[in-house]
């Protein structure tokens, strides 16, 4: 590596290693973006995919819908990468079954709903804000009850979407001592 | 010895006639129960609107179970949580701007206050229900108590 190539040219090299670039890149992000998509989550997440299936994020009268990944992978480049770099963690998980049974994944319910919720409240709810715009909601359209809410505590920063909305697409998990409950 | 197989065939006849009236008749009855004829598939009613106005109705009567003024898709009232509690609770009221639960609620039935809601009131939609705006199927003539009293004697006599 320290000497300079005997056998191929400077062009050969520099445009070989381009077009390996853009396929390896290719590749990458095409690995990446398949575990976004909803058969790769529901290769293991299936349960859960049948409590979404009667919510409104899943079914509704415009037909605009949320899969897996518009929640609970950011959208952003860099905080997508992080957050599949922990979820090498699950794989593990996925590897000794932590969650491979009804009950075991009833039981450890709550501890992966405080995971999400505590992502959320960190990122001031982003992934609701990816489609839920605070500065483009129309309060007129709104039920006077979610006026009340969103118009102060929303409005002024004082809460973030998930610290009402919990639940809002899964069953929730046994809320004892969660505030607000 | 042939009398008595054609009286029997006479009542074969005669029961089996009014058998075939009796069906008609049942299938006329269904027919307006369910818009249309047993053997085709009706047009399901338009599924109707949940008042979603929060405006608090009169209750009919003192004991009535105050009505339910807003939307309750989806909420969650089960053994892990009580989405209504979120909001008609003792501790969540002053924030969520809520009526609270009767005192009666936290109330077991022998007369102790518990801390909170009582498990013989956890479900709250045994007693109280969202309004839409269907029609009623059948006329109601329920008159309240105090139209009944504000009468004039001379109307009833």
């Amino acid at each position: 590596m320290s000497s300079p190539s005997k056998y191929f040219s400077i062009g050969f090299l520099s445009l070989g290693g381009f077009i390996m670039g853009i396929l390896f890149w290719g590749a990458f992000n095409t690995a990446m973006e398949f575990t976004n998509t909803e058969p790769f989550c529901i290769s293991c997440h299936e349960p859960i995919y049948q409590e979404l299936q009667s919510t409104i994020h899943f079914t509704n009268r415009s037909g605009v819908r949320a899969i897996c990944s518009s929640c609970h992978v950011p959208h952003d480049w860099t905080d997508k990468i992080a957050r599949k770099m922990q979820a090498s963690k699950e794989v593990f998980a996925w590897v000794v079954g932590t969650i491979n049974t009804p009950e075991k994944f009833e039981a450890n319910r709550r501890r992966l709903a405080e995971h999400e919720w505590a992502r959320l409240k960190a990122n001031d709810s982003l992934e609701c804000r990816n489609c839920h715009e605070f500065e483009y909601m129309d309060f007129t359209w709104q039920s006077q009850r979610a006026v009340d809410q969103h118009s102060t505590a929303l409005a002024d920063g004082e809460k973030t979407c998930i610290d009402c909305h919990k639940g809002i697409a899964h069953r929730l998990p046994n809320m004892s001592g969660v505030e607000g409950f | 010895m042939k009398q008595p197989f054609a009286r029997l065939g006479l009542i074969f006849v005669l029961s089996s006639g009014l058998l075939a009236s009796m069906s008609a008749g049942a299938e006329e009855n269904i027919a307006t129960l369910r818009n249309g004829p047993i053997s085709e598939e009706a047009d399901p009613p338009r599924i109707s609107r949940t008042n979603d106005s929060n405006e608090r109705r009169t209750r009919n009567y003192p004991m009535q179970p105050p009505m339910i003024p807003h939307k309750i898709d989806g909420y969650q009232v089960d053994m892990n949580a009580n989405q209504c509690m979120a909001c008609h609770s003792r501790r969540n009221v002053q924030e969520s701007r809520a009526a609270m639960v009767s005192v009666t609620h936290y109330m077991d039935r022998d007369g102790n206050f518990l801390a909170s809601i009582s498990p013989r009131r956890y479900f709250c939609q045994q007693c109280h229900v969202t309004q839409t705006d269907a029609q009623p199927l059948v006329a109601n003539d329920f008159v309240d108590i105090d139209d009944l009293l504000s009468e004039t004697p001379a109307a009833t006599h």
